[in-house]
């Protein structure tokens, strides 16, 4: 483990590369680093009461605080993901972990990364088409013209708004008759 | 039951109440839906909508000091203490019902968060920016659907008529203020209903007659909701919605 020499801490750099190992329940080919749920990683130091303290390093004194924010107000997942981030980091040797959640400003799929779009393809599922969301379309399903993830032609159609997670929507390619999901922009 | 004496809790449990009844009620299209697709969208929004709940409620279990949690908001309140609007607690009856309600809530609830973007309240703002994002898209697939069976067959323009019809009589009470609202919109806190209200009707106009369907004429209106005086319909839905809680009390996932 890399540490910070000063405090022993692991750098903030490493640990964001433990978040990459959590993995989305529901889209496990996605990590919580590519969804872009993960706000902020720092350390704190606990105020704790000073006879504890003085016996203590301040390793073990120091919580690290993780801000997730959720994709959907009423996803089922997040329960789910807190409960794994909680678990990887502990595994490390990362005793002390608080998970705080933020709401604003609200989860966007602009902020899900390069290479979460790509292995959502790879997986079969149309990744966010990322000037959508610029444009405005946010809050809408595009009903033609996203490229079906298995042969590429943008021949398709919307069949529903919604999908089997709130994040999807479904579509069907009028070129290879496949249907398919869409991770929405959201 | 009487009012709180915070307006601001009462502001909080109206918006949470709106979201968490209209809930329960689409969650039992669950398996009925007409088509697999609908079934799954009225599941969807339903989930979104107990997200929302959950995230006001939990901010009126903070502004009460933590007397009830967020889940005893939900299930050991009884009808009189709920504070949702009419409209939300109707039965589903058919597809078209369904529809005219979620169109009249979704179109309202998209103008109030909106204004709810500027409220002094910081809490308020953060949740209504999340769930702005949901009600809109809620709000293309009610208004989308009141256009297809309005400018449908004879059969379905007649059924959502008649669905637009019925429920009129409970969407006065959306944009009615009352001593609530009218403090929490001189603080700044809420919105200005007479302009909601506008907008609403403005908003509802142009779908309905995009759809060919008759815009009902105003006249008199359900109201009480607001204030815990409810239709016979919340009892059942609570009977349900509740009967764990009460069984099992404290009972954990």
């Amino acid at each position: 483990m890399v540490t910070d020499m000063q405090t022993s801490l692991p750098f903030l750099e490493e640990i964001w590369g433990w978040l990459d190992s959590v993995s989305d329940p529901e889209i496990p080919i996605l990590s919580v680093v590519d969804l872009g749920i993960v706000r902020n990683v720092r350390w704190i130091e606990e105020q704790t009461d000073f006879t504890t303290k003085a016996q203590s390093t301040r390793r073990s004194d120091s919580t690290l605080v993780v801000t997730v924010t959720p994709t959907y107000s009423g996803c089922p997942a997040m329960a789910v993901i807190k409960t794994d981030i909680q678990r990887a980091l502990q595994q490390r040797g990362v005793s002390r972990v608080r998970i705080d959640t933020q709401l604003s400003p609200a989860w966007t799929t602009d902020w899900m990364t390069e290479r979460g779009r790509k292995r959502l393809l790879e997986y079969g599922i149309a990744p966010p088409e990322p000037q959508d969301c610029k444009l405005g379309l946010a809050s809408e399903a595009r009903s033609t013209g996203i490229p079906c993830p298995r042969c590429g032609s943008s021949d398709t159609r919307l069949v529903s708004r919604f999908g089997s997670t709130p994040c999807k929507a479904f579509y069907t390619c009028n070129s290879c008759l496949e249907p398919f999901d869409h991770f929405k922009c959201h | 039951m009487p009012l709180n004496t915070n307006p601001r809790l009462e502001f909080v449990l109206r918006l949470a109440d709106n979201c968490l009844i209209l809930s329960q009620r689409l969650g039992e299209w669950c398996g009925h839906g007409p088509e697999l697709e609908e079934d799954m969208a009225l599941t969807n929004i339903a989930l979104d909508l107990n997200g929302q709940a959950q995230n006001w409620l939990e901010y009126a279990s903070q502004l009460e000091a933590e007397q009830q949690t967020p889940d005893m908001l939900a299930f050991l309140r009884d009808a009189g203490e709920f504070r949702n609007c009419l409209l939300l607690e109707q039965p589903n009856h058919d597809f078209a019902y369904t529809m005219a309600r979620q169109f009249y809530f979704d179109t309202w609830h998209s103008l109030v968060l909106t204004d709810l973007l500027d409220s002094t309240d910081h809490r308020i703002r953060e949740i209504s920016e999340k769930s702005l994002k949901e009600a809109r898209y809620h709000l293309r697939h009610s208004s989308g659907w009141v256009i297809r069976l309005g400018d449908g067959t004879d059969e379905s323009n007649l059924r959502i008529q008649k669905a637009i019809d019925d429920l009129w009589c409970y969407t006065g009470e959306l944009c009615t203020a009352d001593a609530i609202d009218d403090t929490m919109c001189a603080e700044r806190i809420g919105p200005d209903l007479t302009k909601i209200r506008r907008d609403w009707l403005t908003a509802i106009n142009n779908i309905l007659t995009e759809a060919t369907l008759q815009v009902p004429e105003s006249g008199w209106m359900h109201t009480g909701g607001k204030q815990g005086i409810h239709t016979e319909a919340l009892g059942y839905l609570l009977a349900e919605m509740q009967f764990l809680q009460r069984a099992y009390p404290q009972a954990q996932w």
